[in-house]
């Protein structure tokens, strides 16, 4: 029987599967629907510090190849977040799955007042999102373009954190995803996320206009896995901690190679649309049973497959 | 992704709906489901489906997009994707359908199927005042044909009109309709949409009777995939109508099946 058991950070996970952050993680309820459906652990929703209801519709579209989305950051302020994380914690504490809050801001003093608040809170980890592609009209360039943004931020959140561990979500889009990388762990980082989704745009040929409402959206699902799988081999080579691998995971294949290319724990977002909240228990018994049919004992071997080669 | 359907006739329904009927059918699409309807350049609304051989939708003017709908004309071409979400499942042989207001729409298209089916069905429709009363035509047992597109000679058992106002049908709740329904003949199922407050009315009468309801319910709905967790109904209402916790009403739903 393959063991699914995933440490990260301080914590033990059931399996490495991990709800990303943005799908269903507005309330407590759905925060554990998909813990009862089978996941490792579950991410909220990014909240930054005071209410937002996001970009009109249409804010979503599958164009065939994975989905494009620019939700634009809808949520209820980091006030309201941190009671229902409180709530989800609890809730989650006796299924054993660990809740991750996520948090944005658009300067580097608001992403320390978010972080305090929400630590109040006592999520397991909180996730730092710089890199959300869909906001750029209000915030400009993410943080997550340069060492010098990244690591600001990091600190600012490390300092407001107090024990709880952070997680930095890092952008494909960048030159040297490793030296960003090595940029945030330099300043505090415990863990990394990568990666958040890739800036695009979906036009409507016969509309001739841009589908989304914010015309550029976030690409996700199966045309990101590529990108995901080679950010991830190359922040596992530029520094020694955790990464949370996310992109274009939807099958237990998926997180096999996500495993592989050094991923500790793997996110999953879109495969929700394809395959529902059951998703995520789905793959992480497809990355079992994958396992045992390749003789994987542990996720560590998997992780170590691609280095002894 | 979009598919482009144009327009082939509009017609009025009441002094703020209009039934838009399109130039083919909307594939696979079961009665209850969705729609997702894009105007470049205006946005995105969800629209239940009123009949799907050809795709019919009837949109009320409550706002700038239905408005935008109002003034496009035959030939001009909507972007729509679905059917999104579950919809109704015929269960028994004697269904009552309860519509209020606006509701109505997905039910036109569900008698259609359940008596194709060879089911029979009864209708409640209620609306607060004559002027919104809709598709009560359509619902007539001695047109319901003219508008069926399988031609069939069958129709509704009967139909029930129920306004507030008092001006056309029975002065009431459609709920106190439904009551003499069921009891005159009780249904096997009985489904339903409409306002929030009827339907949780609704939900209690069912539950009094024991009888099996589907109700569709309906919110705001954003993505229409499943992902972004808008559609979540409040807690009041959920509890008020035995919702399961982390329902989404626009995968899950928009109709509930009571079992």
């Amino acid at each position: 029987m393959a063991d699914l058991t995933c440490d990260f950070l301080n914590l033990r996970l059931r399996n490495p599967i991990v709800l990303a952050s943005g799908i269903l993680g507005t309330s407590a309820d759905l925060l554990e629907r998909v813990a009862r459906a089978g996941a490792g652990a579950v991410t909220a929703k990014s909240c930054g510090p005071i209410p937002r209801v996001g970009h009109p519709n249409p804010v979503a579209v599958d164009w065939g190849h994975g989905l494009l989305n620019a939700i634009g950051l809808s949520n209820p302020g980091a006030e309201a977040e941190a009671k229902m994380l409180v709530e989800a914690r609890e809730r989650l504490e006796s299924l054993g799955v660990p809740v991750i809050a996520s948090i944005f801001a658009g300067t580097v003093a608001e992403f320390g007042d978010v972080a305090r608040i929400i630590a109040a809170a006592r999520p397991h980890v909180i996730e730092v999102n710089i890199s959300c592609p869909n906001v750029a009209d209000e915030f400009g360039t993410p943080f997550a373009a340069s060492c010098e943004s990244a690591a600001a931020v990091t600190e600012a959140v490390k300092r407001n954190a107090g024990e709880i561990p952070i997680a930095v979500k890092l952008a494909p889009n960048v030159p040297d995803i490793g030296r960003i990388a090595a940029a945030v762990v330099e300043a505090g980082a415990d863990a990394i996320t990568a990666i958040n989704t890739m800036p695009g745009m979906v036009i409507n040929a016969e509309a001739g206009r841009p589908v989304l409402s914010n015309r550029i959206g976030g690409i996700s699902g199966p045309a990101l896995k590529p990108v995901a799988l080679r950010c991830v081999y190359q922040i596992a080579r530029a520094v020694d901690v955790p990464v949370i691998g996310t992109g274009g995971v939807t099958t237990g294949r998926d997180a096999a190679e996500m495993l592989m290319a050094g991923a500790t724990a793997v996110g999953v977002g879109s495969a929700v649309w394809t395959r529902g909240p059951e998703a995520l228990g789905q793959i992480a018994g497809e990355l079992a049973a994958f396992m045992e049919q390749h003789g994987y004992g542990t996720l560590q071997d998997l992780r170590e497959v691609m280095r002894v080669q | 992704m979009y598919e482009t359907f144009a327009i082939t006739e509009i017609r009025d329904e009441n002094y703020r709906a209009k039934t838009f009927v399109f130039d083919k059918p909307l594939s696979d699409a079961q009665p209850g489901q969705y729609v997702m309807t894009w105007l470049p350049g205006v946005g995105e609304k969800p629209f239940s489906i009123a009949g799907h051989d050809p795709l019919m939708l009837m949109v009320v003017a409550v706002g700038p997009f239905s408005e935008a709908m109002h003034h496009l004309n035959v030939g001009n071409r909507v972007w729509v994707r679905g059917p999104l979400g579950h919809g109704y499942k015929l269960q028994g042989q004697h269904l009552l359908l309860v519509g209020g207001g606006y509701g109505v729409a997905p039910l036109l298209f569900l008698a259609r199927e359940a008596i194709a089916a060879g089911h029979t069905v009864e209708v409640c429709i209620g609306a607060r005042t004559m002027a919104e009363v809709l598709l009560a035509e359509a619902f007539m047992p001695t047109d319901f044909s003219s508008v069926n597109p399988l031609k069939s000679a069958k129709s509704v058992d009967k139909l029930s009109i129920t306004t507030e106002d008092g001006l056309l049908g029975t002065r009431g709740l459609v709920t106190e309709a439904v009551e003499v329904a069921i009891q005159a003949r009780r249904p096997d199922c009985v489904y339903a949409c409409g306002p929030t407050p009827m339907l949780l009315a609704l939900a209690r009468q069912c539950r009094e009777h024991n009888l099996p309801h589907q109700l569709s319910w309906e919110t705001r709905i954003r993505c229409g995939m499943g992902i972004c967790g808008d559609c979540e109904l409040d807690a009041a209402t959920r509890q008020a109508a035995n919702i399961p916790a982390g329902w989404l009403v626009c995968k899950d739903g928009p109709v509930l099946f009571s079992e």
